[in-house]
This record gives C-alpha cells, sequence and structure tokens, in this order.
C-alpha cells in the first residue's frame, strides 16, 4: 500500500493511503472531538455522515476547514488543528447544535451517558450565545421497548446506519429538508406500527437522549412494595458480564453471585437464573432437531431465543415461518414455568405471582407483549427491564454493588450449567445444543465440550460437526443484515445447514440494546464473550441435559421433552406481518 | 435480490379510489427498468404524473415494487417540493414572496387569494380547480408583484387583478369542458 506524507500541527508522519485526517491525527496523539461519527472497527460498522462539523480543522491551501473525520489525507498535506480559528470553529459547532437541544440534561434518560454533554463540557462550552427557533416534535411512545424523542435528536444519522444498513431493517430514514429535517418512519408512523424489531441497535449507538428506552424500573419497585404479590427475577446470561460496568468494574468481570446478592437484598421473594430456562430450550430445541432429522422434517432449523429476529423473519420473510423452531425463548419459558410449576410447588396463585426479567435487550421488552405469550390475560414475564435499568435500581437503593459478597440462586429454577452461560454471545446458543444433541444422538458422553469451530465474532460463520456417522452442518449469524443473508440463500435454495442460530446485536446478547453504551469501544464486547466462555469453563456441569432442576420439572411437571404439556407450555407459532 | 417477484395485486391496497390503469401503467413502467433502486426518482416523477400526488398507498406501491424500504421512499418525496402528498388542482396559482415581490405588496395579493378562492396557502379548492402556494424568488423582479399560473406569468398584479385571473382560468375550465 502506498505511504503518504502528512503534517499535523508539528509533527510529520507517514500514513497509508485512504487515511483519514482524523486518523492521521490520532496517529500523532492528537486528539479531535467527534460526534456524528462511528466506527466500530471490528464489527464493519461506520457512520459516515460529516454531519456535526465538530471534527473540522484547517488544511493549508483550502479556504474553508474541512470536517476531518471524513477527509482523506492527500499527500504533502499540511493540517493544522489547535489553530485560534480551527477551535472556535469547532466550539461553534457544538454552541449551534446546543442552541435547539433541550437542555433538560439533569433529568435526561441519557444524563451522564450523553456524547453530546461529553463534548460540551471537552470543549469548555459555558454559554449558548444563540437563540433560535427550537424543534417541537412530539414524543413517540408508542411502543414496549423505545422512546424516540426528536427534539433531542442531532441528525448524526447513527441510527440510520444501525438500520438500514447493518440490520437492513429499514424502518428510520431522513425526512423533510433543512430546519424541519428529522430522522423517523414512512409516514412519520408511530414506532409500534413500523415493522421495527425493536433490537435496540439504534438506542446503543444514538449520542443523546433521541433514542431511549421505555423504563420500567419504576413498575418493579410498586410490584416489591405491594404486599400481595410474590415477585420472583430472572437473569439472563449476558447481564452477568456486563453490569459491573456501570460501577466502576473492568468490562468482562463475572459478577453472577454479586447479582443474586444485590436482587435479594432488593427484596424479590425469589431469586432466579435465566439460565436455568436457557438449559430447557435446549432440551426442547435439541429434541426438535433430533425429531427433525429423524422424521425428515424441514431443515434448516432456525434458532428462536431471539425475540429482535423473530420480530425480523415475520415482517421480511413471511413466507418462511414453517422454519424457525418453535420454541419460546427462555425469558417466555421461565414466566410460563413460574405461573405453573413453580406456582403448583409453592402454593401459589398464579394471579398473585409477578415475574420480573433483567435483560440485556429491548425486544425483550415487546416479547413480553406478545399477546400469543400471555395466558389467561396474565403474561407470562410481568415487567422486564434491562441491564441499564438493574443498575439505576442499585444505584437508588444504595447498594455497593462491587463490593458485594457472592450469594447463590435459589433452588428449583436457579441451577444452570456452562452450556446456558454461553446463550449470551453469538455461537453459544447452537454449541449448547450440539453438546446435548451430541450425546443424544451418539448415547456416548461428549469428553471436550468445547466446540472452537463454532466461536468468534465474524458475522457469519459456518462450521461442520460429526456427530456419530452424521456430519451436522452449522451456520450461525449476528446482526440481522447478515441473517437476511443466510435466509435469502435458504429461499433460494442454496442453503445446505441443517441448523442456523441467529442473534440480532452485534456479538449476540452481549452486545445487547439494553447493555451499559459501548460508546463505540467494541473491545467491551469482546471481553464480555470471553468471560462467559470462561464462566461455563469454571462449571462443573456444561451440558443442557445435566441441569438437576430441569430434569426434575420434567419428571415432576413436563413429562417428556418435546412432549404434550412441554408443547403446550414451551411452545409458539409465529404470524405474518406486513413490511412498512 | 430474491425477494419472491411481487404480483400487481400485492402492491395495491386491497381497497383503492385510485385508477387501476394507472398501478398498471406504473407497474410496467417500472418493470422496464434496468437499474430499479437508483431509479426512484424518476419512479416519483412518472406516478405524479399519473396519479397527480404521491398518497401513502402509491409510495408503498412504488417501495414494494422497487423492494426498497418505505421509508426511504417517503424521505426523498419529503425532500423534494415537487412532490405532492396531497391531490392538487387542476391550476396551480405561485405567488412569488421574494424581497422586491413582498415590498410591493406581494402579501396583500396572497391575502386576495386566500379571500377570494377561501382556501389557506398552500391547499387546494374544494372543486379542486386552484391549489395556492407562496413561492421564493423566481427572479423576475421587474414584473414585481409577480404570480404564476402554471407556467403564464402575471406581472404587476393588484388585488383587483386577482378577481381578474381567476375570472379568466374559470372561464378556460368551462371552455375545456
Amino acid at each position: 500500500m502506498e505511504m503518504i506524507n502528512v503534517k499535523i500541527n508539528e509533527s510529520y508522519t507517514q500514513v497509508p493511503e485512504g487515511t483519514t485526517i482524523l486518523q492521521a491525527a490520532s496517529k500523532c496523539g492528537v486528539h479531535l472531538p467527534t460526534l456524528c461519527h462511528m466506527d466500530l472497527k471490528e464489527f464493519g460498522i461506520t457512520n459516515n455522515a460529516s454531519s456535526c462539523r465538530v471534527c473540522m480543522v484547517e488544511v493549508k491551501g483550502r479556504p474553508s476547514l474541512v470536517a476531518s473525520c471524513s477527509e482523506l489525507v492527500k499527500d504533502g498535506m499540511v493540517v493544522t488543528t489547535d489553530s485560534l480559528r480551527a477551535i472556535k470553529a469547532r466550539r461553534m459547532s457544538v454552541e449551534l447544535l446546543l442552541s435547539n437541544h433541550p437542555k433538560d440534561c439533569l433529568i435526561c434518560p441519557k444524563n451522564l451517558e450523553c456524547d453530546l454533554q461529553s463534548l460540551a463540557q471537552e470543549l469548555g462550552i459555558r454559554e449558548i450565545k444563540w437563540e433560535g427557533a427550537q424543534m417541537n416534535h412530539e414524543k413517540d411512545q408508542s411502543s414496549y421497548s423505545l422512546v424516540k424523542d426528536l427534539n433531542k435528536c442531532i441528525m448524526c444519522r447513527r441510527c440510520e446506519t444501525m438500520c438500514n444498513e447493518v440490520q437492513t431493517c429499514g424502518i428510520l430514514s431522513g425526512v423533510n429538508r433543512g430546519f424541519d429535517a428529522y430522522v423517523g418512519p414512512a409516514f412519520n408512523l408511530p414506532m409500534a406500527d413500523t415493522s421495527c424489531t425493536f433490537c435496540g441497535q439504534c438506542v446503543a449507538v444514538c449520542p443523546t437522549g433521541a433514542l431511549t428506552e421505555v423504563n420500567n424500573t419504576n413498575l418493579v419497585w410498586r410490584a416489591l412494595s405491594n404486599k400481595k404479590k410474590h415477585v420472583i427475577v430472572q437473569v439472563a446470561p449476558a447481564i452477568r458480564v456486563a453490569i459491573g460496568e456501570l460501577f466502576g468494574m473492568e468490562p468482562g468481570e463475572i459478577s453472577t453471585g454479586k447479582i443474586a446478592s444485590a436482587l435479594r437484598r432488593m427484596g424479590f421473594d425469589a431469586v432466579f437464573d435465566t439460565d436455568f430456562a436457557a438449559d430447557l430450550t435446549i432440551l426442547e430445541e435439541a429434541s426438535e432437531l433430533v425429531h427433525r432429522i429423524t422424521h425428515q422434517g424441514k431443515l434448516p432449523i432456525l434458532t428462536s431465543c431471539c425475540p429482535a429476529w423473530v420480530k425480523f423473519f415475520e415482517h421480511q420473510f413471511p413466507d418462511m415461518l414453517d422454519i424457525p423452531s418453535t420454541c419460546k425463548s427462555p425469558q417466555i419459558m421461565f414466566g410460563a414455568i413460574a405461573k405453573s410449576y413453580y406456582a403448583e410447588k409453592n402454593n401459589l396463585d398464579p394471579q398473585d405471582i409477578t415475574v420480573v426479567s433483567i435483560m440485556p435487550c429491548l425486544a425483550k421488552k415487546a416479547e413480553a407483549k406478545r399477546q400469543e405469550l400471555t395466558k389467561d390475560e396474565n403474561s407470562n414475564v410481568d415487567i422486564v427491564i434491562t441491564t441499564r435499568g438493574f443498575a439505576e435500581m442499585m444505584k437508588e437503593a444504595g447498594i455497593d454493588f462491587a463490593n458485594l459478597e457472592d450469594q447463590p440462586f435459589d433452588s428449583l429454577m436457579g441451577e444452570s450449567t456452562g452450556a446456558s452461560v454461553i446463550f449470551g454471545t453469538t455461537g453459544g446458543v447452537i454449541e449448547a445444543a450440539v453438546r446435548t444433541a451430541y450425546e443424544w444422538i451418539t448415547g456416548e458422553t461428549l469428553e471436550d465440550v468445547e466446540f472452537k469451530n463454532l466461536r468468534g465474532l465474524e458475522g457469519i460463520r459456518e462450521a461442520t460437526v460429526t456427530i456419530g456417522d452424521m456430519d451436522l452442518k452449522i451456520g450461525i449469524a449476528h446482526e440481522l443484515g447478515n441473517a437476511r443473508k443466510m435466509l435469502e440463500d435458504i429461499r433460494d435454495g442454496k442453503s445446505h445447514y441443517h441448523a442456523i442460530e441467529i442473534m440480532a446485536c452485534p456479538g449476540g446478547c452481549i452486545g445487547g440494546g439494553g447493555q451499559p453504551y459501548h460508546h463505540g469501544d467494541m473491545n467491551i464486547i469482546k471481553k464480555r464473550q470471553a468471560a462467559l466462555y470462561l464462566e461455563d469453563q469454571g462449571k462443573k456441569k456444561r451440558k443442557s441435559h445435566e441441569n438437576q432442576e430441569v430434569n426434575r420439572l420434567y419428571q415432576e411437571f413436563l413429562g417428556k421433552p418435546y412432549g404434550e404439556k412441554a408443547h403446550d407450555l414451551l411452545h409458539t407459532h409465529y404470524v405474518p406481518r406486513e413490511r412498512i | 435480490m430474491s425477494q419472491p417477484e411481487l404480483q400487481l395485486e400485492d402492491s395495491i391496497p386491497a381497497t383503492t379510489d385510485l385508477p387501476m390503469e394507472h398501478y398498471k401503467t406504473l407497474a410496467s413502467y417500472i418493470g422496464g427498468l434496468e437499474d430499479k433502486k437508483g431509479s426512484l426518482i424518476n419512479v416519483l416523477h412518472k406516478a405524479q404524473e399519473l396519479f397527480g400526488y404521491l398518497p401513502k398507498e402509491v409510495q408503498l406501491f412504488i417501495a414494494r415494487k422497487l423492494d426498497m424500504p418505505a421509508a426511504k421512499v417517503f424521505g426523498v418525496v419529503s425532500f423534494y417540493s415537487y412532490f405532492t402528498t396531497e391531490p392538487v388542482g387542476k391550476y396551480t396559482i405561485s405567488i412569488c414572496m421574494g424581497t422586491a415581490c413582498f415590498v410591493r405588496g406581494a402579501e396583500k395579493v396572497l391575502e386576495e387569494f386566500k379571500k377570494e378562492l377561501d382556501i389557506e396557502n398552500g391547499e387546494t379548492t374544494k372543486d379542486g380547480l386552484f391549489t395556492m402556494k407562496d413561492v421564493r424568488c423566481i427572479g423576475a423582479c421587474g414584473l414585481a408583484p409577480v404570480v404564476f399560473l402554471d407556467d403564464q406569468v402575471f406581472g404587476h398584479v393588484t388585488v383587483d387583478g386577482v378577481r381578474e385571473i381567476l375570472k379568466k382560468y374559470r372561464k378556460e375550465h368551462e371552455h375545456a369542458d
């Protein structure tokens, strides 16, 4: 690759052709502020809108300033980033953004997590010189997952990049022009009426409070203080390797035991693990896979744990609803068992039980409200909060999370195996299924449970696993754009897989829309993934069918995996939906 | 790419008041395009030429036919002021509100049109004959205040002149029938 010379302030450096001024400056140790720019390198996701103008620099010989995030370095270029003119221009860009921004930072859901707020601090802005017209959009609170407050939108277009290019959902687009321009769905429909999957990746990258989540933490406090309610809680696997970040712990520090302690302190009547339901899911899903293989059923089978993915195929591939597994997701299976088996065991009226879920996900909030997943007007899962919401509640309650002692989950629905822990990462669900399917099909003990060829962070991966005399061909995709490619291959008859795992978010649930904000640092996602595999490694039991509490559930209540009662409680169906 | 080929009926709403032959013409126009995704603006022009405006159902039809998100179609329609999502009248009256026209009384002219037609700026008369809108400077400042009626220019328009202009076009319309 051709190297070119550039001078940034007082430093001379050589960079490969195609390097932006921003990258070259970073190489010289010069930090430039950015806002709309987003480069999630490891995932190949970039947003190059160049719309915010907060990274402007001077280039010798050019009459006007240039946006360093998108301007490529040319040979012999002389760049000045610290002249008064450049500094003033960058500051003015932020002042202009702030001039029609609601300045309610103290009570904004993004307070202290907002990139615009940090930038105003970084650039030392202490007054807004311009007072102009204010935007006056109505807040969209139509869905169970997202809140869209366009008055806080700075038109960085990051959400559009995630929605259109990465997830290929195409819900969000720039609408109108000039001051009236905004980002929104077709015909300015409420988000609930679009084919939005509620994956929440727009929320994960929004630099301001324009896109946030529906916050249900108050409902949890209210349930906990209601003496008539028996309130139980489940925690998804991806939480335990991420929540520490919000309490000053290192990304990827495992805090499973601290989570159990904290929930008990908050007053939940029973503290359970979604991992238990993940093991249960594997028993059902592996049974379904074996059933489809031995009965010449439809292949490939697609996982159905991810509610954003489920909604995606209902809207985008309504002609292919017979391929995904009929298994409910672990969150919903947990709710169904809590309101039946758990209620029976504890002599409780299901109506008096409130099931709270802590999920790394915004789509889980909408999933819990799906009509076919609720029974007798009682949702199987009543309230869903995110990793962020859980941290908020602990802070309100004055819980010093980082220094909590480790405690176990309660028994009956609290046991988990290593297989269920890795549900939180791309590749994990299918690896867990393979561990069980292997032993069921061959009747032999699987000695080495780690299927390294199923792991990684590439968007689309494939591997062949030999089980007895059968070569099981497996496909894995995360991010919905990659899922789309897999689905199109199936539709075109080009797919040769037996089983495919799909997760909507980058990296799987570890990169979910409800997780602590990564602020563009994808190393955090890698560390969360490594931590899940580490937790799996430390488990004595690493195969779902070794989970004693799950086995007891079948013996005492459900009967056989994939049997009649299991079908009634743990399986679901899908509905074709319009694409808009 | 591998989206199953949509039938004409798949993309038309179950009930529609719009003429079916326009949908058919538009579908065959789209069918003849080499680069479908790159032709959105051409398709929108064609559709507006056929239907007279671009209501939601026509935008959705185009989105499905081009295998493109409806949000993107809507984004482009909303960006260009040429495209309209409301039906427009047989004649479009454009009143210049540029600086020169403004100081020479364009606002009074606009008010007179509003009064005579009994509509607000940007609206269409109930009989579907006139749509009225204000425009920025059209570069005919020497004739200020200027009014355009489709491509016909009227200069030095006075409040009394407004009635004359409307009379002329109402007459033309009657004769056309």
